[in-house]
Order: structure tokens, then sequence, then C-alpha cells
């Protein structure tokens, strides 16, 4: 990062000389295009490339940037450079608003986020237009004096443009670099995920909206002045938000820089065909660059570029930091304080989808300490009841307390900081994040909130504990199952969770992969863990739970030691069926279970 | 500000109706490519236009009747939908890049647009136009009806031919969920192109009914884009009468707010009642 920022800075520096060489006048202001698309498109960037929710409202904030500046100037006689940080502080309190709503809304995303924030675009144009803030005619801003910061007044907005983009860049930067764009992008790969694993999705996407309207709504302030003449036709288009969607995406909205190549090579574009027939063709280019560069490249030009670069320097070795710090984490058994006492207790707890009730008051008890399996056939809501007391989904009523502490009601992400972590049975990594980073960043956002260089420590100590230490630099999509299923577990166990609930780890792993996880959760019981465990492999669940919890119909139907749960009666025609129970329980004391139970685990 | 007269009041109802169906008509396509094919075709609006122009430049260059031209767009625009559709399916786009795509098409039609009929305003000058029939004190402008004649028979016959008809029924099986129906035998690909066939066919017929009653300009293709995703999203997607309905509603509320305050004000409404149908039943959408 640091690299890169001093680059930045240095291009920044070279830059601020232009007006002084004395080029031409014309030289100044394509450069100055260059730098308000390049201000625009990573300030677009930063919300929509990075987490994913594609804003088409760029527009509006930029126009009430526009409109704030245009304002303040002619109106209230405030010096133009006064009236930028209102231009931005307007549009990002703007932004703020219509997030704090759209946000709300759990379904507003993808392209219905797309759709309404444009619609945001015409309610506020049309509230401008109608309101003395425009009232018609648009805004005349030729009274309005020019800074004198270059020689000249276009050397000025030159120099404005500049310092925008900069401000921009850099932010764009810190963003990427920082625990913050970690969040966002894991957002954009599974938002549910990430709040599930301590991610404060809502406050990172409001915080990400805000800063990126803000920043387009500067980018407004300075262009008043520069066209200074504003009006709502031309401001609040649809062809804005498009312009910087396609420069964005065929930079490649993945990485920081993305936005400064898209920006740069579709105004140059443009501009090579001013003026008459010419501009026709530069249009119709734009058009075909988009849908080349999205059917062949969907990475973007810099993405490609980048993807190119790593494949020709070969894959990067994976190498742990520091040796000595690996085993820590396969220490010996660690002493379990208060081993016994109830660490989470489910009361009454209801949870219906529409009408469908998936539990109907469930009542259940975990033990410090212990390893817990809830059992049931399919459908009896075993895995419902690990959404709800994971906060993925609210209960409708009934109550869940956590540590002494009511978890029901509250955000997933603050459950997790408390010291909770689940893995999901389709595992769901993080898709463009590499093994490694998908496991440090429970650890970034988890009960342990490390910063990044320890998070990225922990994250090896479990990729190793997992044997998953060669595959660190790969991505997901590049694991087989098994990997996936263990890389769902290195992700539950790096948070360092109080209690880790495991939703159907064994299902499709064979007998020997199988055993190697037994063992694996055996030695996580050990380091202290409390552990709860849906599974269906019966030999797995007899070897290792302390306890059982038998589900039925959305309720629990036995509860107590695995052997003798099982042979009861009510058991086992849940699970057989009603006609086969009588006989069923006079053959439980030989065979107690439905399948190959009594094998011996090879643990 | 003072209420209009009841007459004013009727003629603005009825002017909404019409544009109302437009809004139908141009949104029947897209609902149903979204709905059921999971592409945003931005490009609806652009092939609308194309249409717009070729009837346009059919009747005043070659005197071909616009209703006429409706034989040789149809086919036309057919094929292009289906061409369209083959692309996005053999490069896998998702949804969200489909818009994205078609957005690149739209471009390139308007350069094209630009390139032959200039970026000035035209209008087509048809015998349509001079016909005027009376309803007591109301004014029916021909080619308006034109337009609400096609739009409710065509939404009413897409509604019918997917409740009705097997092709219809496997459309929506396709739809619902792909490789269930497969397994049932349903030709899902062959269905897909059909329908996105159908869906650029149906924006021909809506860019004949814009040559008839508004002036053409290239621009004027992302005019349309806003409020025919409100009627779209209102209606919710993939169900045939969905657009009409609500682009009836939509276009009633609109020339009602012209008539009682100023012009300028309608872009309010349905963008309101948009971002409103956004946040209180996104389900009905996605």
């Amino acid at each position: 990062m640091k690299r890169s920022l001093l680059l930045i800075l240095a291009a920044g520096a070279g830059l601020a000389t232009v007006p002084w060489l004395g080029l031409p006048a014309f030289y100044e202001s394509i450069l100055y295009l260059v730098l308000h698309w390049i201000a625009l498109a990573t300030s677009w960037n930063l919300l929509s490339g990075y987490s994913g929710y594609f804003s088409f409202g760029h527009g509006a904030f930029f126009g009430i940037g526009m409109y704030t500046t245009a304002t303040l100037a002619t109106r209230f006689d405030i010096p133009f450079l006064w009236t930028l940080p209102a231009a931005g502080a307007m549009a990002a309190l703007f932004g703020t608003l219509l997030g704090a709503v759209a946000f709300r809304v759990q379904a507003v995303r993808a392209e219905l986020f797309s759709l309404l924030t444009l619609a945001a675009t015409f309610v506020v144009a049309t509230l401008i237009l109608n309101t003395p803030i425009d009232g018609g005619p648009g805004v005349y801003m030729s009274a309005v004096p020019v800074p004198a910061i270059g020689p000249t007044a276009s050397g000025t907005f030159y120099l404005l443009a500049l310092a925008v983009a900069l401000l921009t860049v850099v932010a764009a930067l810190a963003v990427y670099h920082s625990r913050f764009g970690t969040g966002l992008f894991a957002i954009h790969d599974d938002e549910d995920v990430a709040e599930v694993m301590g991610v404060p999705t809502f406050r990172y996407k409001l915080g990400a909206f805000a800063l990126s309207c803000g920043l387009a709504g500067l980018v407004g302030g300075v262009q008043a002045l520069f066209i200074s003449y504003v009006t709502t036709g031309d401001t609040f288009t649809i062809a804005l938000p498009l312009t910087v969607v396609l420069m964005a995406v065929l930079g490649g909205t993945r990485h920081w820089a993305g936005p400064i190549v898209g920006a740069t090579a579709i105004t140059l574009l443009l501009y090579s065909f001013t003026g008459g027939d010419t501009a026709i063709i530069g249009k119709g280019l734009t058009g075909l660059v988009l849908i080349v560069v999205i059917l062949f490249m969907p990475e973007g030009l810099l993405g490609q570029a980048l993807k190119w670069w790593q494949a020709r320097r070969g894959p990067v070795a994976a190498v742990p930091p520091a040796p000595a710090t690996a085993p820590a984490a396969a220490s010996a058994r660690r002493p379990i304080a208060g081993a016994g006492e109830v660490l989470l207790r489910a009361r009454g707890v209801r949870k219906s989808f529409k009408g469908v009730q998936a539990l109907r008051g469930v009542d259940l008890e975990l033990r410090r300490g212990e390893i817990l399996g809830l059992l049931g056939p399919n459908g009896s809501g075993k895995s419902t009841f690990i959404n709800v007391a994971s906060g993925h989904y609210a209960v409708t009523a009934g109550a869940i307390e956590f540590d002494g502490r009511r978890i029901s009601g509250i955000p997933a992400h603050r459950i997790a900081h408390g010291g909770m972590a689940r893995t999901y049975q389709i595992p769901r990594p993080f898709a463009h994040l590499t093994v490694l980073e998908n496991v440090a960043l429970p650890a970034m956002f988890g009960a342990a909130s490390l910063d990044r260089r320890r998070a990225e420590a922990e994250a090896w100590q479990w990729l190793a504990f997992t044997g998953l230490s060669e595959r660190a630099g790969a991505l997901p999509g590049e694991l087989n199952l098994h990997q996936r299923k263990f890389l769902e577990f290195a992700r539950a166990l790096a948070s360092r969770p109080q209690v880790l609930m495991l939703d159907e780890v064994l299902s499709g792993l064979t007998p020997s992969e199988i055993d190697e996880a037994v063992a694996l959760i055996r030695r996580i019981r050990d380091q202290g863990a409390t552990i709860v465990f849906v599974e269906h492999v019966m030999r797995a669940v007899m070897a290792l739970c302390d306890r059982v919890v038998v589900f039925h119909r959305g309720e629990v139907l036995a509860e107590g030691e695995p052997r003798e749960v099982m042979q009861r009666p009510e058991v086992v025609s849940a699970y057989l069926g009603q006609a086969m129970a009588p006989a069923c329980a006079e053959l439980a004391d030989e065979a107690p279970m439905p399948a190959g139970v009594a094998e011996p685990i090879h643990a | 500000m003072a209420l209009p007269s009841a007459t004013l009041l009727a003629q603005a109802i009825l002017a909404g109706l019409f544009t109302g169906a437009l809004y139908g008509l141009l949104g029947l396509g897209l609902s149903l490519s979204w709905g059921m094919l999971r592409q945003i075709n931005l490009a609806h609006f652009a092939l609308a236009f194309l249409g717009a122009y070729l009837t346009y430049e059919l009747s005043s260059r070659r005197g071909v009747d616009p209703l006429l031209s409706l034989v040789f767009i149809v086919p036309l625009f057919f094929a292009l939908g289906a061409a369209l559709h083959w692309v996005l399916t053999r490069f896998r786009v998702s949804p969200f890049n489909s818009l994205l795509v078609t957005f690149g098409v739209t471009v390139i039609i308007e350069a094209l647009l630009q390139w032959i009929w200039t970026a000035d305003y035209r209008k087509l000058e048809s015998s349509y136009a001079e016909h005027k029939l009376r309803l007591g004190p109301l004014f029916l402008p021909l080619p308006e009806l034109i337009t609400l004649g096609l739009g409710v028979g065509i939404s009413l016959a897409v509604w019918v031919a997917l409740r009705r008809t097997d092709l219809g029924k496997a459309m929506r099986a396709a739809a619902e969920d792909a490789p269930i129906a497969a397994a049932f035998g349903v030709n899902q690909n062959a269905l897909a192109l059909m329908l996105s066939g159908l869906n650029a066919a149906l924006a021909g017929v809506a860019g004949v009914c814009i040559a008839l009653a508004y002036t053409l300009s290239p621009s004027q293709i992302y005019a349309w884009i806003g409020v025919v995703f409100a009627a779209v999203m209102l209606g919710g997607l993939g169900r045939p009468l969905g657009p009409l309905i609500a682009g009836c509603v939509i276009g009633v509320t609109e020339a009602v707010t012209m008539a009682v305050t100023a012009p300028s004000w309608a872009p309010l409404v349905s963008f309101s009642l948009l971002m409103l149908v956004l946040l209180a039943r996104p389900g009905r959408v996605a």
C-alpha cells in the first residue's frame, strides 16, 4: 500500500506542474475531463465495485453537489472554494438517508438496488426543477469569481480536478487495504455469510455509500463552476451513471486502480472522436468496447492484466509467516473453565416462514465444554435452529440467551462478536478471496477481532490444523468438496468461538474422510470449544456427542445420553415411520440404530 | 392552484390511459425477458426506437402504411431478439451483466440511428394523425387509440397464451425451474430463443406505436427507461397483464398530476411509486 500511495502522490505532484509548463489551454481541458471522470468512476467504485451494490444513482449525488455549490455561490455569495465541502457533505447526507432506508430492506440487492438509485435520481431532479433551487431556467454562475490557484482559469480548474481526483483515489486505496475494504469485498461475495462472520454489513454499506456519494458531490461542486451553467436536464441523466459504470467495469471493479484505467481509456477514446460524424463513431465504439469487455474480459482490463502478470510470474508460493506460531493451535487439552454450566439457552423458540412453522416452541440448553448432537429427520428444524441461533434468521417468538445475554433479535455480526461461529451445510466460501483470506476474515471480524497481520498468522495456524496449508493461495473454487468442508471448519475456528455450530459437516464425505473429520472435531473440543453438531452420520454422532437432542416437526422430541435416547420408541418411529414403531422398539435392544451406528470409529 | 374542470380532468385521464398503454406495451417484453429469462434487456428501448425509425422511413419515403410495416418489422425483430439471446447465453452472461451488455447494444443502436437519420427531430406524417374521433366533449386521437388497442390486445393474447397453451405452460415451467422442466422433456433453449424473439417483436410493435404518436430523436431512447421500468416493477415481473395495468395507473396519475399542477412534476409520481414498491414489497419483484 505504501508503494502505491507514494506512486499516486508522485504522479499527483508531477501533474500539478502542468499549468506552469505553458502548454496550450486545450491540454488542460482534456486533462480536466480525464481527472473528472477518474474521480467520478473511482468514487462510484468505492461502494459499487467493492461491495457489489451497483448504484445507478451516481448522477443524483453528483447533481446534488453541483446544485449545492451553484446555490451557495450565487444566492448566498459564499466564496466558491468554501462551497465545495458543503457540496460533498450535502451529497453524503442524501446518500446516507437513502442508504439508511434501502439497506434496511434485505431483498433490495443487485439490480433492485440499481433501479432504486436510478429512481432516486429522477425524484431528486424533479424536486430541484420544481423548487426555487432551480425553478426551471437553470442557474447561471458566470458572475462567480474563479479562485486564482493556477496561472489561468483553465489551470485552476485543472488543479481543482487534480486535487479531487487525488483525494478520491487515495480514499479508494485506503479503503481497499483497510479492514473496511475487506468487509466490503466479503459483502460482495456473500453478504449473509459476511454478517454471520462478524462483518457489520449495514454500517459498512452505509459508510461506503456515504463516502462514495460525498466524493461524487465534491466532483459536482467543481464541475458546476467549470461549466458555469447548471440545468437539471443536463445534470440528472441516465447517461452519467451508465458512463461511470462502463468506465469502472472496463478497467476492473475489484481493484482500486481499475476505474482510473477505464476512465482514462474511455475519455481519450471519446475525445479523439469529437466533432461531427466522428463523434457518432466514438459513441458506437464505446458501446462495442463495453460488450467486448464484458463478454471476453469480465474482470476488466486491469483485472485481466494482473491475472496475466501473476500467471507469468507463477503462483505465489504460500509460506506461513513464522513457523514458530504454527503448532500453537494444536496444543494439548486446555482446561475448560466453568465446564457444565449452561452457555446457550433457548426458550419457546418459534420460527415460521409465511405460515410454515419450522420451529414450534423449542427449549434446549447447551452446556459449556460439551458436544451436543442435534438429530432428527430431514425438515425437522435442526438447521433452522442453527440459522436462528447464529442470527441468520430472526426468531418469530421466544428467546435465546448466550453466555447470560439475550441474543435473539440482535444482528448476526454482534452474535459473532460474542463468540459464536458456524459452518454451512453446503460450503459458502467467499468466492473471490483466497483460502487464506477466507480464514483470516473471521479472525478479523469475529470474537477475536485481530488486526490483519495477526489474523493472517492465526489463519495459517488453522490452515495447518485442518491440513489446508498447501492450498492457502488458491481460490475456493479450486478446492474439492472435502477441502471446502474443511475450509468451513477453519473459518469457523479462526474466530476463536466459544460455541461452534457444525451443520452437517460430514455429509458427502467418504468414510476415511469422515474419520479424519471426527478426529478433527475431537481436537477442537479438546481446546475448549463447545460444539453443537447437526449430523445424519450416526456413527459419528455416537462417537462424538455427550448429549443429543432429537428434533421432530419443529419440536424437541427427546433429549439425553445418545445411546439411551436413540432406543426410545418415539425416536425410532420418528426416524423410521409410525407403522414400524412397535417392531423396531423390540429390536432396539440388539440393533439400536438404523444405519451402521455400532461400527467402531477409527479416530 | 385551481382545480381543472371535469372535461379537462376526463381528457387528462384519457390521455393517461393512452400513454399508459404504450408504457404497458413497451414494458411487456421487458417484463417477460426479466421475469422468465433473467435478462435485463436495456436494448429493448433501443429496438423500439429502431422500429419507430424504420416505420418512419417506410412510411415517409416508400409510402408504406405504418400498420402494414408490422409485416416487415415483426419477423425482422424476432430474428434480432433471438440473435441477441443467443449471444447472451453463449457467453453465460449473468443477469446483471446482461444489463451492461444490452446497454452497449443500446449505445450502438443510438449511434446507428444518429448516423442514418441524424439527431434532428422527426415526425411521421400519416393519415392516421388527421382522424380525431369525438366522444361528447372528449377528443380521441386515432394513433393513440390504435396504441391502446394493440396494448390491450397483445397483453391479453400473451396472458392467454402463457396460461392456456402447452407452449405457454412449457415456457412458464422452464422459467420456474429450467433443469426440472428439461427433465420433463421441455426444450428450454428453443423456448428461450422463441420468447426472446417474441419480446423483440413486441419492441418492434411498440416502435410502430411510438412512430405514430410521438416525435422521434435518437436521444429519446433514454427518456422512456425510467418510467417503463417503474411500470414493469409495479406490475410484477413475468406477468403479462402487469405492465399494462401498472402502466395505465402510472399514466393516469401522471396525466392528472400534470393537469392539477405543472407538467414538470409528473416524473415525481412514477418514480416515488417505484421507490415505494421496491422498499415496501421487494419480494414482488425479485
